[in-house]
Formats: C-alpha cells, sequence, structure tokens
C-alpha cells in the first residue's frame, strides 16, 4: 500500500465517514432550497447525485441501505408518499453499486452518458409510483433529470478535489 | 483489488440484490400503508420534528433576499404605496358600513325566514415557509402549526380567493394542499346564477377543471366560482375560480369546461388560514358551536 501512487491509495482506502456524511447533508440541504416556478421543474437531484457518486466510488461505504433511509427522509419533507423517493433511491444504489467497476474506467463525459440511464431509471420508478397511486404524470419532471446527469462532471471534480486534499494533508 | 473485492463482499452481508429486493418490498409496504391508513402520521410528523431546524435554515437565503429588497426600498415608492394603500382602505370602509347594514338586514330577513344562519369565521395570518419541491405535489407550508391552533380541514385563502385546504398539521408548520392540486376538489356555484358543481385541480398551478357539466348547461367565458358551503367545509360565498374556456362537444356526454383560480395560488407569500365555526341551532333553539373536526375533513378534503 505505501509504495503505491496517491491515486491509488485514494482509490482503494475507505473514505472519511465525516466527508462522506457532510457531502450528503449539503446535498440534501440543496435540495430543500425553495425551487419555485420554472425552477422547480429544472431542479436538479442534488442527492441523487451525491449518492450516485459514493454508490460508484465507495460501494462498501454507501449502500442500499443508506439511500433507503435518505430517501424517506427526502419523502417526509416533499410530503410525497413516504416510501416513494426511498424505492426510486435505493435503485439508483443499486445500478450504482452494479456498474461501479465498469464506470471508473471512463472519462467524465463518458461517466455522464452511463449515469444518465441510471438517473433516468430512476426518476422513472418514482414517476411509475405516482401514475399508480394518483393516475398522473408530468412529463416536466424528467427535464430535471437531464440536468442531474450534466452536473456529473462538476460534483465529481468537487468531491475528488476535497477527498485528495484530505489524503494529502493525512500524509503531512 | 479487483481479485478480493468479490471476497469482502461475502464478509459485507447479503448480495445488492437481495438488499433491493428487501428494500423495495419495504418501500412497497411503507407506501400502501401510507396510502391507505393513517398509520404513518406520527412518524412523519416525528420526523418532520428532526428536520424543522433544517429546514429553517434552507430558507434563511430567500429571507435574507426578500429582507435585502424591503431595505433598499426607495422613499418615493413608500410614499406611493402608502398613498395607494390609504385610498382602497377608505373605499373598503365605505364598502363595509354597507356590508354591515346588509348583514344585519340579511340576517333579520333569514331569521323571519328560519332558515340557517351563515357561518361565521375568524381568521388567522400566516406565512409561507416554502413550496413543496416536488413536482407532482402542488403544496405548500405554512409557519403556523398545532401551537397556533391550526387544525386539518381548515380552509387557507388570500384576499382574492381561496387558495387550498391544510391537511396536515405540525407542531410549527402546516401543510397546504392547493386546490390546483390533481384531484382536489371544492364545491361551488355559479355566481351569476346560482348553479352547483365541483371544481377539480389538474396537478396544473393555472388550471382547475368542472367536470361532469352536461353541454347545455348555463356557463359562459368569465363566469365567476364561489364556494357554495354545501360541504360544511368550505364556507360560502368565497371566491375561487373564474370559467376561461368552454367547449361543448356533442360528442361527448359533459362539457369541457377550463376555469383558472382567482386566488394568486403560486405567488402569495402571507396567507389567512379562516377557522369555520358552523353554528347549528339545537332542537331547543340554543345554539351549539361545531368547529370542522379534522376526522370530518379528511374525509372531505380532496384527498
Amino acid at each position: 500500500m505505501r509504495d503505491r501512487t496517491l491515486s491509488v491509495q485514494e482509490f482503494q482506502a475507505p473514505d472519511s465517514p465525516i466527508l462522506i456524511a457532510a457531502s450528503l447533508c449539503v446535498a440534501l440541504l440543496l435540495n430543500w432550497l425553495p425551487w419555485q416556478g420554472i425552477w422547480l421543474e429544472f431542479r436538479p437531484d442534488f442527492l441523487a447525485l451525491v449518492l450516485l457518486y459514493w454508490c460508484t466510488h465507495k460501494p462498501l461505504q454507501v449502500g442500499i441501505g443508506i439511500a433507503w433511509m435518505l430517501g424517506i427522509l427526502a419523502d417526509v419533507v416533499d410530503a410525497s408518499f413516504i416510501g416513494q423517493h426511498a424505492m426510486a433511491y435505493s435503485v439508483l444504489a443499486f445500478c450504482g453499486i452494479l456498474l461501479h467497476r465498469r464506470l471508473l474506467m471512463f472519462n467524465l463525459l463518458q461517466q455522464t452518458l452511463q449515469i444518465f440511464p441510471l438517473l433516468l431509471l430512476a426518476y422513472a420508478v418514482y414517476a411509475v409510483v405516482h401514475w399508480l397511486l394518483r393516475g398522473n404524470i408530468v412529463w416536466e419532471y424528467f427535464l430535471g433529470c437531464i440536468l442531474t446527469a450534466l452536473l456529473w462532471a462538476p460534483m465529481s471534480m468537487l468531491v475528488r478535489t476535497l477527498r485528495r486534499s484530505r489524503s494529502v494533508s493525512d500524509r503531512l | 483489488m479487483e481479485q478480493n473485492q468479490p471476497l469482502r463482499f461475502f464478509h459485507r452481508g447479503p448480495s445488492p440484490a437481495i438488499r433491493l429486493g428487501l428494500f423495495v418490498v419495504l418501500s412497497l409496504i411503507l407506501l400502501l400503508v401510507d396510502v391507505k391508513y393513517q398509520y404513518l402520521e406520527t412518524a412523519r410528523s416525528g420526523l418532520t420534528f428532526l428536520v424543522y431546524p433544517l429546514q429553517r435554515l434552507v430558507t434563511v437565503p430567500s429571507a435574507l433576499w426578500h429582507g435585502v429588497g424591503d431595505y433598499f426600498i426607495t422613499h418615493d415608492q413608500l410614499v406611493r404605496d402608502n398613498a395607494e394603500l390609504r385610498r382602497l382602505n377608505i373605499q373598503a370602509a365605505s364598502k363595509l358600513q354597507q356590508f354591515a347594514v346588509l348583514k344585519s338586514e340579511n340576517q333579520h330577513l333569514r331569521n323571519l325566514l328560519s332558515v340557517q344562519q351563515r357561518a361565521d369565521y375568524s381568521m388567522q395570518l400566516a406565512e409561507i415557509l416554502y413550496a413543496a419541491r416536488d413536482i407532482f405535489n402542488r403544496k405548500v407550508f405554512l409557519d403556523k402549526g398545532t401551537q397556533e391552533n391550526v387544525e386539518a380541514g381548515q380552509i387557507v385563502m388570500d384576499e382574492s380567493g381561496i387558495v387550498g385546504q391544510v391537511t396536515r398539521v405540525y407542531p410549527w408548520m402546516s401543510e397546504v394542499t392547493l386546490i390546483t392540486d390533481k384531484d382536489h376538489s371544492v364545491p361551488v356555484q355559479v355566481l351569476r346564477n346560482g348553479l352547483r358543481s365541483v371544481v377539480f385541480g389538474t396537478g396544473d398551478t393555472s388550471r382547475l377543471t368542472l367536470r361532469y357539466m352536461p353541454p347545455s348547461s348555463d356557463i359562459q367565458n368569465g363566469d365567476v366560482l364561489v364556494t357554495s358551503g354545501i360541504d360544511g367545509i368550505y364556507p360560502d360565498g368565497l371566491p375561487v375560480a373564474r370559467v376561461i374556456h368552454v367547449e361543448r362537444d356533442p360528442a361527448y356526454p359533459f362539457a369541457r369546461i377550463l376555469c383558472s383560480p382567482i386566488a394568486g395560488v403560486d405567488q402569495r407569500r402571507q396567507l389567512m388560514i379562516l377557522s369555520t365555526i358552523q353554528k347549528f341551532k339545537g332542537p331547543d333553539g340554543a345554539e351549539e358551536e361545531i368547529a370542522g373536526s379534522p376526522s370530518n375533513s379528511r374525509q372531505a378534503g380532496g384527498r
């Protein structure tokens, strides 16, 4: 381990739970900002994005259980049916874990193309549950999915910088 | 790394597929329980209690933004606003005097005819904390809850018309389902001719529909719909919507009628919560006060 490069160590070592928890918390708060009107239609799902990041990069630390619990929190705050977000996020986390080895071999642009179907699936799960229970679908909802996928690259770079600065300070 | 990863997986409990199955089933059970029964309301309100500080924290930026906007308001504009408000106040005061006379006259006439008295209601001012960020749900959250005696089933309106109905109450806030929420229903009558109907939300913030009206029914563009008060939840005579489009196609059994809500369902920050207190004449002539109880309103509320 010691003689490997920084990036490999960064790749293998478990990340600090504080960083993971903090990033998920920030994502949750971003989701809870008062989005309104036209912005509501384009609202990216930050929580899904960060969740997917950790599920693909640290599948042993963040898994389906954590995704489910965050989903329940999202359900309570958004006044949706309890279990609606939870189910969508569980499916997303599962797909992320399935794909995690393949995804890390690509660059950020290719990764964006890879994660877009996953996000679309999670959005579809949410919409289908709503459709089964209430009988209507708002198609504008899927616009948010595109924006979420586009935010993958900036978000990945940001989190990677945070992780790297942490491991550098550990060495010193 | 590549070789020992599967081994680690085995030490870590069940495989992802089994976990996914478990959590999906758990979600499905919760969904069914949430839709069919009311058992999860306590859990929901407990969790809301936990996340309430965070939610307030998140509304700080927009509150600051509004605060800064208020601070930099110009003297000119204040003077103009003041003059306008004074003018409106004088107008309203003169109308109010007429209203008082008419009200007593109406009461007198109703007494003579021994018709049930109109409901009286008091108002409570509340501010919108935030709108639900779920595009499927047309809901807003107000900053008054059980601490200020808000109850589920109460009506929420702004100065021009009905906005919605309180559907859930938490200690410091309450959830209002807007009349534009999908399938939310309000019993109304046409102001012009007293025709009764029920207006339904469509899920779009600027549209309501009148369903089940025959093509021959007397409804025109521009008709104002007010609450009929028949359900005992909505007090009568409050403006709800204006008809904007009528399509009579004899091929269909019902006319297609679109309305737009009169209240600024999406734009206001301050709203009023009505406490409806219905007065029923008891058998011995004494007046009993019955407040709209949550169990009644849950059935009648458009969920």
